[in-house]
């Protein structure tokens, strides 16, 4: 199952939890199913009309910075992690 | 130390990529014939000017603009009631990133407080430009005026004046319901970081503080809008987005996209300070009430006062060390202002400051503070320069302190391919090492520095680099050479880097390739020219963009031999059949036959690619400093980067000095200085002190090629990462020069002087 890190600031909602295994294919089914086990995580993670993630959040699948959102195909043995976005100059 | 291309993807031998053609807009730039913004002039064209706040922070009562709209040849006076409100706190999707359109409208003329000096007011259109600014002295404007707050820690205090009376902050996307300055506040976290520091031998903490700096592009913000009759609005303005500048403009005017065409025109520097619009919005409301189109120029002083430079900051970094050298513990307090609306760069600073290393614990807080300042906007390698200035002053201290050599204390904590970095992903394959590797065996690195008071100085540097939304199309014409149009600004010559990857998959001259930037009309979405992308995405549609010419054209032979496309190969500019070798043709003798073989052939390619590779850059600086007057000269400069494959070296060695000089600006002299009123002091380029040739000396490149495996030919972005070591660079040869470790940017003299003083106990040692 993916790996889904979890961003400091939200382990309230995973009961202090670092790192937790979600099922998933997509980025969009992985984040569905952690809001099944830890209600409130998507509200967190989603911009309001849930297609895209919040504004200032990116999601990196094995360390590469994802630019095809929630569509973003998944392996079974990859990481997750939200961090801040980028913008440059 | 070069990696050889190959080793990665596969590519033995470049054609073009690499090689150093006359860049294709040369001979225009050079003899002045390049258009500009503020060399477009039509027919019937208004000029028009902003009044500006002259308080840092007050409630707008009232505005009379009766007496200017009677002056004869004033033809339009707008405020903030001529734009379209947002009611409603309501974000926008502009593709590139989400915005609060509230906070986009609010800034474009006041509606109900001014937040800095310098704010929008009120605008007025005239026949000619004198008209318009006499106009701007007979608009009254009745203020209540109300404290303010420039500081940034001060902004975070409970009892500090709110720039914003509805602001709470988010915490990752938590609301809380505290009306605060602190916009919002985040973490990373890696590791156990008080288990980290229990491991340390040596622990050092340092508080440091940046002040606002700005871009300095030479070109000031310009723009030219026509509202025509039939609604549709043309926009001919010098921006790094053409796109952007049609998404802000959509939003703010609520105008559909499609009737919206923005062309844009070249751009005389933008470093990020380009992105959001400022008058276009104003000259289309002055345009849609005349009917004429409407010109509008900045001054120096304005684009100083009321464009967006960067955050100052203040920062806390603590890292402790074992005693045989190895960094084990790291945390980082980023406090950024943002300015005048919420937004600073303070997480690009915390993801990156401590990219360069293998550090398993570590914590990085992040806050956005909104002050009485001009809006942020971004400014190359945003936010980071700041916070690895920092970093890199304390790793300097940690290397004396263990007394080992700068190099090798990098060397050995140096992040590799593999290592998790402090803000949780894993690195894919990076150049950190092979930069260093290459400085420790710089002939810069090894000479003997000679005299009194010189010092020599090193710091390495991160940025992330970008990947986006670009868009290209081409015709091939019949006598072989293709006109290539691309969305992307054309800022730091990439029409030649885009150019040459094409001109590589079809094995053709770059010269036979005319690129051009297209207006939003005549090319698909391309996102900003920034974060270090362009070569990196737009070179990637236009390499897709040969492909589906090559495709087209394996089909056009195929025709023309009457035989089966699965027949027909293509390598080096030729195409052949591979069952019968006497058939093969250039791909220019091809060219002339596309007209009997079906009509021409264009190609189109739109992508959106992940995979940006990281940037690391290493910068190298011997300075003298003079005790009596505390000026630091620099006596020599290089920089070591990892640019993954340099497609147009020559592009590449520019975008390097031209960090540098940067960067040595933040170091030495450039700062806003604001008085107890909250005015800017130094609204010109006499008092806001950037570095000229006379300041620096030629700038030493040297090019590491890493190759990103997340591209076709290897590309890393380069434009950003430059700038991020120098300011640290700097500080760490000063102290060598002169024993004093300076912790506030920048190193002006009056700075250097103090802390020489307080070293000495006094000025000349008397206190």
């Amino acid at each position: 199952m993916p790996k889904v890190f979890i961003p400091s600031l939200m382990r309230k909602l995973t009961q202090n939890r670092e790192m937790v295994e979600i099922e998933g294919s997509t980025l969009r089914e992985v984040i569905n199913n952690l809001e099944l086990q830890y209600p409130g995580f998507k509200a967190r993670v989603l911009f309001a009309e849930e297609t895209r993630l919040a504004p200032g959040l990116a999601a990196a699948i094995d360390g590469v910075i994802t630019e095809e959102g929630l569509r973003t195909r998944v392996s079974p043995d990859c990481e997750i992690h939200f961090v801040t976005q980028i913008s440059g100059g | 130390m070069a990696i050889k291309t190959e080793d990665y993807l596969g590519i033995s031998d470049y054609k073009v990529i690499g090689s150093r053609p006359i860049r294709h807009d040369g001979v225009d730039k050079v003899t002045g014939r390049a258009i500009y913004g503020t060399d477009l002039n039509l027919p019937d064209m208004l000029y028009a000017k902003v009044l500006r706040s002259p308080h840092a922070h007050a409630r707008v009562l009232s505005i009379d603009t009766s007496k200017a709209a009677a002056l004869p040849g004033v033809k339009a006076v707008v405020t903030g009631a001529d734009l379209v409100e947002s009611a409603e706190d309501e974000l926008a999707d502009l593709g590139e990133e989400v915005v609060r359109i509230k906070d986009m409208c609010a800034a474009v003329l006041a509606h109900e407080k001014v937040l800095f000096q310098g704010y929008p007011v009120a605008a007025v259109a005239a026949s000619n430009v004198h008209i318009a600014e006499e106009a701007l002295d007979l608009i009254t404007v009745k203020y209540e005026v109300l404290p303010h707050v420039l500081d940034v820690r001060e902004a975070m205090k409970d009892d500090a004046p709110k720039v914003h009376e509805d602001q709470k902050t988010k915490s990752l996307g938590e609301q809380t319901d505290k009306i605060s300055n602190i916009s919002s506040h985040f973490r990373t976290e890696l590791g156990d970081i008080k288990k980290g520091f229990e491991e340390a031998d040596i622990i050092i903490e340092r508080e440091f503080k940046t002040e606002m700096v700005h871009q300095g592009y030479i070109e000031p913000q310009n723009a030219t809008v026509h509202w025509n009759a039939d609604g549709v609005i043309n926009v001919w303005c010098s921006n790094q987005g053409a796109f952007g500048v049609r998404d802000q403009l959509a939003k703010i005017l609520g105008v559909p996209v499609s009737k919206i065409k923005v062309v844009p025109l070249e751009i005389g520097g933008g470093f990020g300070g380009k992105i959001k619009t400022y008058l276009e919005p104003i000259a289309a409301v002055l345009s849609k009430k005349t009917g004429h189109p409407v010109k509008m120029i900045m001054t120096r002083t304005e684009v100083l006062q009321a464009t967006g430079p960067t955050s100052g900051s203040w920062i806390r970094v603590k890292m402790g060390v074992t005693k045989d050298g190895k960094m084990v513990a790291a945390e980082g307090e980023l406090v950024y202002e943002s300015g005048a609306f919420a937004g600073s760069p303070v997480g690009a600073g915390a993801r990156n400051m401590l990219a360069p290393y293998n550090i398993p614990n570590a914590t990085v807080d992040g806050y956005d503070v909104t002050v009485n300042k001009p809006s942020t906007s971004a400014y190359r390698a945003p936010g980071t320069t700041n916070a690895v200035y920092a970093l890199e002053v304390v790793v300097d201290e940690l290397a004396e302190a263990l007394g080992l050599d700068p190099i090798e204390f990098r060397l050995m904590n140096s992040a590799k391919e593999g290592t998790r970095r402090a803000d949780g992903p894993v690195n894919k394959r990076i150049g950190h090492v092979e930069c260093l590797e290459a400085v420790k065996n710089s002939e810069h690195y090894r000479s003997e520095l000679k005299g009194k008071n010189v010092g020599r100085g090193v710091a390495s540097g991160f940025w992330g680099n970008g990947g986006g939304v670009s868009s290209a199309s081409a015709s091939v014409n019949a006598d072989g050479t293709i006109n290539l149009v691309e969305g992307s600004t054309d800022i730091g010559g990439t029409r030649t880097s885009i150019a040459m990857q094409m001109a590589e998959v079809l094995g053709i001259k770059v010269e036979n390739i005319r690129p051009q930037v297209g207006d939003t009309d005549s090319v698909g979405y391309t996102g900003v020219t920034g974060g270090s992308r362009t070569t990196f995405a737009t070179g990637w549609a236009a390499y897709k963009c040969a492909l589906d010419i090559q495709e087209q054209m394996c089909a056009r032979a195929a025709i023309m031999w009457e035989i089966s496309e699965d027949d027909i190969e293509f390598d080096q500019g030729v195409f052949r059949s591979k069952s019968d070798p006497s058939k093969s043709i250039t791909f220019k003798g091809l060219a002339a036959k596309l007209d009997s073989t079906g009509g021409p052939v264009m190609g189109r390619a739109t992508v959106k690619p992940s995979g940006a590779g990281g940037a690391f850059a290493i910068v190298l600086v011997d300075v003298k400093v003079d005790v009596e007057t505390g000026k630091v000269e620099i006596l020599r400069a290089s920089i070591f980067q990892d640019v993954g494959k340099a497609i147009y070296p020559p592009y590449v060695e520019g975008q390097m000095q031209g960090g540098v000089a940067q960067g040595i600006g933040w170091a030495l002299n450039e700062e806003y200085v604001y008085d107890e009123k909250g005015r800017l002091r130094n609204a010109s380029l006499l008092d806001y002190r950037m570095p000229t040739c006379l300041d620096l000396p030629m700038i030493e490149t040297h090019i590491i090629e890493v190759p990103n495996p997340g591209h076709p030919y290897g590309v890393r972005g380069v434009g950003e990462v430059p700038i991020v070591p120098p300011p640290a660079a700097v500080a760490n040869a000063i102290y060598r020069a002169i024993g004093v470790r300076i912790n506030d940017l920048p190193m002006a003299p009056d700075r250097v002087l103090k802390a020489l003083w307080a070293k000495n106990g006094g000025v000349n040692g008397k206190a």
